[in-house]
This record gives C-alpha cells, structure tokens and sequence, in this order.
C-alpha cells in the first residue's frame, strides 16, 4: 500500500511538473467542448433563428410563386433574395456564394391553375356535378419544374433537408388549389363562407418523458456528455506516451529491478490519471454551468444529477485508463503509441456514436459499436444526463465500463510478466 | 557468493550468441570487473544476472537464490546501477531518490537519513531540491549511483558507471564504492577504462564474442601475459587490436 501511495505521488509530480501537457490535458477538451457546441448550437439556430440566404428567380410572378416565396420567408430558415436571370442565381450558387438557388418556370400559376381545374372538373363530371367540360381548358398541361441548384460542397443532409421543405410548400400550394378549384365549382360566387377546412387534418406533437418534462435537452446537455467523454479517453495519449517515456529514459528498467510490483506501478498511474478525467470532467461541467450562458450557449442543468453523472465519469476514465495502460505496455516507441493512440480514439468515437448517432449507422456499424467502451459511456451519459434514469438503469454500462479496464489492464500485466520473465 | 554456470543468451534473430557458456563463480566481498570490447557481451551477462532479461541457457544463483524462486528476496539483496541515468528529469534529486527509496520498502526517516548520507558523501547536498535535467552528466552518475544503494544492497551490479564523468566525479564514485565494498558489498562492474578496473577491481574477466577469456586478479594477468606491464595490454592481447562495430 505505501509502495502504491508513493508511485501514485511520483505520478502526481511528473504530471504536475509539465505544465505544457497539463495544458493540453484541460484547456484543450474545453476549447473543443466549446468550439462543437457553438456550431452545433449554431447549426441549430440557422434553422431557428438565423437565416440562409437564398436565391429565388421567379420566372412565374404569379400567385404560385409568391405562395413559395411566403412560404420559404415563413420557415423562419431562409433569407430569399430575388434575381431575375437563372444563369447569374447559377453561377453564383455554383461559385459557392450561396448554397441554394430555386428556379421557379414561367406559367406555374397559371398551368398549376389549369391543371387542377381540368382535374376537378374531370371527377365532377365523372359524379355528374358538371353539366358541360370548359371547351377552353386545354387536355394535357405539361409538367412543370422547378429547379433547384445547390453549391457542390453543400453537404447531402442539407441538400435532402431543403428538398423535403421545398417539396412540403409546393405540395401545400397544390392541395390548397385543389381545395380552391372544388370550392369554386361547388359554391355559388357571391358566398364567402368557405366549404372546406383546408387545415391540415393531421398534426405532430412530441411527447416527452415525464421525467425529463423540465429538462429538455438542448445542445448543450448533448454536446458535453458526447465531448468530455471523447476528452476522457483521450487520456489514452498522455499516459501511454508517458510510459513509452518511462522506457526510453531508462527508469522504467531500474523499476523491473527493484521490488516492486507491475500492477503497483500502474496503480500508481490509474489514481492520478482518473483523477485528471474527474477534474476534465468536472471542469467541463462547470463550463457548461457557467460559460455557456455568458457566451450564448444553453446552460446545462445538473440538478440532482451530480453523483451518478461522477459515477458514471469514473468508469468511463478507468475504461480510458486501462487502454492507456495496455497501450504503455506493449508499445515501444513514441511514435507508435502517439498515432495508434489518437486514431484509436477517433476510431471508438465514430463507432460510439459522439459523432453520428448509432442508430444512423448502416446495420454492421450498429453491431460494431457495441464493443465500443465510448458507446457505453455514452449511453450512461445520455441516461443520467437526458432519460434521467435511477442508479440502476445504468448498472449495465458501467460494469461494462469496469470489466473494460479490469481486462485491458489484466492483459497488460500478464503481457509484461511474459515479455520479462526470467 | 553468485554461482553462474554455463549461462547463455541468444537474442531472437541473432546468429550467434551473445553471451555463451560461462561460468564463473564471485566471491561475497570481491570487486568484480567485467571487461570487454562494444558487443562482448558484458552488459548482456550484469542484465542477466539483474533479472532484467532471460538466460537462454543455463542458470546462476545469488547467495544461493534464484529468480525463479526468490525474485523479490533477491532483488531486496542487489542494487543495479544501469547505463542510462534512469532518473525522472523534471523531478528533484530529493524526489527520485525518495521514490527510488520507497519502492524497496524504506520509508521515514531511516530514508532521509540514508538520503542525507550518500548526497553528502557524493558531493550534492547543495542540488538536492534541484531537478535532474539541470543536473550535468557527473552529477546524474552520482544521483543514478545513490537510487540504487539507498537499501545497502549486498550485491551491487554496474553498468559502466563512470562512463561520461570527468576525473573528478569519477574519483568520488570509486571511492564510494571502495567504502561500500568495505563495508560488505560485493560490486560486479562493466567498464571501458581499463586503467580505473586495474586499481580498483579485485578479480576481473575479460569477455570477448560472449565468451570468458580470462579471468584473475589484474596483477597475475599481467604477470601471465607475456610482455604486459598493464591490463590494457593484457586485454589487446586478449581481444585483439580490430574494431568491434556491431549492430
């Protein structure tokens, strides 16, 4: 136990003696919590707040297109700025100046009109309503088009994104004509009183758990779990590097001589460090407690969470740890371990799921991430943080999380013993 | 007394042996040096012996113990001097010796004091709260010297521990170690300066391509060296006069 207490100090020293590294090990996760979630937050509010702006030729000037140009200016998304030639809105989208530039064809209003009435007039004809075809109304109206020019570095979820916001204007002026069209063959000129109700019928509302009713998550209670997380296991670099370290200064030849055991050796290092993940952590909280407001971002709210959010922050540490651990162990060179180490990291974020949900992923993905300690400290994360679950909802991560370092550590000193032996 | 008999090291992909067949049997109480060209096999034999790397063949004890049996008895017995300064740079002399200290069981005051002790002797009670990367070359000897000793082992192995000091921090080295001798240390040492092994060695063996050439007290190898009037030409003599660059 002193041995183990006197290792831990030397680590506690060493750590607190590079301050460059102690810098990156808590400045940095807080400059890439904040940098995230002012983007992501950003990413929200341009859907909000904000507004894209866009181009709109309207080659209609008809009824049809200003409904679109209403409707567009009414999502609150788009800020529509109007050109009269295709070719200029097109070289400017192409030249990346704007993301979008929606080409409205000559006629829409007019041929939308027609169209509707021939089909109208075609189904009360077939019931009879209609005692004679306007002879006018011509038998087939071309299909229109509008078209829509994106930057080619717009990415694919926000082209697809404003193609189903488009698609949901244009199809609302339809039905909305439609209604219009059966209204003036049914009512009597003079009446102003409406026959149908041309509300949507069918209406979304989000139901939220009753646990989470006074919490619900903004950007910032999903962004720090998913980044102090990410920062937690990047813990990985610093300790293996220090091992290697260890190994190349000599001193870790000197500790195989003396009596000492390795699981003692790496106690030493498992305190230290998984005190480093708490204080990121902590600090994380705090940043998001009292930063983000300062700073525009939504505050987080840990009420009654602080606990089983440190619990679940322990493990995750000691899962980062004994990778660090096992990476130390069997590399030796910094140049492996650096690398190796930082790629690891990206690797078990994607397949957690900080980036991309996991329930994004294609099926192989789904299963893969799985094995990914990030997942299940994400998913402990998310129960504490946003489902706001009891203590024994996230027993299963976290003892995931604990067989994790119990393993990988495992393995590192039954790696050791055979590399050494004698 | 360490017993080595036929002890062996081939080295994964070598194609020949690094340290082949030897016995030798050290007396408690000798000064031991281990002499030889780059790549004799000097540093392989004082690694094996410290338990830092696997005889291939073959087998040794330390005062009738073995690793297999008795490694943490055994490394409590032995200090190890090695090469590299195996010291942690942005931590003071005070703290590595204390860290060093406390992984073989000291603690307290008996460690301070045994601290206080070896600075004294070595000459660096003035840098004991300065770090080691501020430290020049001798005075990490010394430090790296002291990290080893602080549990008065009873044998004490060096590798090349002079090796990069001036005459100065060389002189008080040896004369520390002379003291610890007298006071029942057995000291196994590698070196390159064959003048320093000639005074201060009791017996010494001269190891050429992993092999025991010779071994005795340096005045009877002189003595049985035709022509010799030191143990520099007993080992050219020995070992030859051509380059030994090895990878």
């Amino acid at each position: 136990m002193y041995k183990l207490w006197v290792s831990t100090y030397k680590e506690f020293l060493l750590l607190i003696r590079d301050i460059g590294g102690l810098a990156i090990l808590f400045i940095m996760p807080l400059v890439l919590l904040i940098t995230i979630t002012l983007i992501q937050n950003n990413t929200f509010k341009t859907l909000k707040d904000s507004k894209i702006p866009i181009l709109l030729v309207d080659n209609d000037q008809g009824s049809v297109s200003e409904q679109i140009n209403n409707g567009l200016t009414s999502t609150n998304a788009f800020e529509v700025i109007k050109k009269s030639s295709e070719q200029e809105a097109k070289e400017l989208v192409f030249k990346g100046v704007y993301q979008l530039a929606i080409v409205i064809p000559e006629n829409l209003s007019l041929d939308l009109e027609l169209k509707v009435t021939e089909n109208v007039d075609g189904i009360l004809a077939k019931f009879g309503l209609e005692e004679e075809l306007d002879s006018n109304v011509p038998k087939a109206v071309k299909k229109k088009e509008v078209r829509l020019y994106f930057d080619p570095a717009t990415q694919q979820s926000f082209k697809s994104s404003v193609k189903n916001g488009i698609d949901k204007v244009i199809s609302g002026i339809e039905i909305q004509s439609i209604y219009k069209a059966f209204e003036a063959q049914l009512t009597e000129e003079s009446s102003e009183e409406p026959i149908f109700a041309t509300d949507s019928f069918i209406s979304f509302k989000e139901i939220v758990p009753e646990s989470a009713q006074n919490a619900i998550p903004n950007a910032s209670q999903h962004n720090i779990p998913a980044w102090a997380l990410f920062a937690i296991f990047f813990i990985i670099l610093p300790l293996s590097i220090n091992m290697v370290k260890e190994k190349s200064q000599g001193t870790f030849v000197r500790l195989r001589t003396n009596p000492v055991s390795y699981a003692t050796v790496l106690g030493g290092k498992t305190i230290v460090y998984l005190g480093v993940c708490l204080t990121q952590f902590i600090l994380m909280l705090l940043v998001g407690l009292y930063l983000f407001p300062i700073i525009s971002l939504p505050e987080i709210d840990v009420t009654g969470k602080l606990p089983m959010l440190l619990v679940v922050a322990s493990f995750a540490g000691l899962a980062a740890i004994g990778l660090g651990l096992l990476l130390g162990t069997v590399f030796k060179t910094h140049e492996q371990s650096a690398p190796f180490g930082a790629t690891l990291v990206v690797i078990l974020a994607a397949l957690g799921g900080v980036w991309v949900p996991v329930f994004a992923m294609p099926n192989f993905m789904q299963v893969l991430s799985n094995v990914s300690p990030m997942n299940w400290g994400l998913n402990a994360f998310y129960d504490v943080f946003l489902r706001n679950v009891g203590f024994v909802e996230i027993i299963p991560e976290i003892t995931l999380l604990f067989l994790f370092f119990i393993i990988t550590t495992t393995i590192a000193i039954l790696y050791n013993e055979k590399k050494n032996a004698v | 007394m360490i017993t080595i008999n036929q002890l062996s090291k081939k080295y994964k992909g070598a194609e020949n042996y690094a340290v082949s067949n030897i016995d030798l049997v050290i007396d408690d109480q000798e000064i031991f040096g281990l002499l030889g060209p780059n790549g004799a096999g000097k540093t392989t034999l004082i690694s094996m012996l410290s338990s830092l790397i696997k005889p291939t063949e073959g087998s040794f004890s330390i005062n009738e113990l073995t690793y297999k049996k008795d490694k943490n008895k055994l490394k409590q017995i032995i200090g190890i001097v090695p090469q590299e300064y195996a010291l942690y740079p942005s931590l003071t002399a005070y703290e590595n010796l204390l860290y060093l200290g406390s992984m073989y069981g000291l603690k307290g005051s008996k460690l301070k004091s045994l601290i206080k002790k070896h600075i004294e002797i070595l000459g660096l009670t003035d840098f004991l709260d300065k770090k080691i990367l501020h430290f020049s070359g001798g005075m990490k000897r010394r430090v790296n010297l002291i990290g080893s000793i602080l549990h008065e082992p009873k044998y004490l192995f060096l590798d090349e521990p002079t090796v990069g000091v001036d005459v100065q921090s060389k002189n008080v080295i040896i004369n520390h170690l002379k003291q610890l001798n007298a006071n029942g240390t057995t000291i196994i040492y590698t070196s390159h300066h064959l003048n320093e092994a000639e005074h201060f060695c009791t017996r010494v063996g001269i190891i050429d391509h992993g092999k025991l050439v010779c071994k005795g007290r340096p005045s009877e190898l002189i003595l049985q060296q035709d022509g010799a009037r030191n143990l520099e030409e007993v080992f050219i003599a020995q070992t030859g006069k051509e380059l030994r660059d090895y990878v």
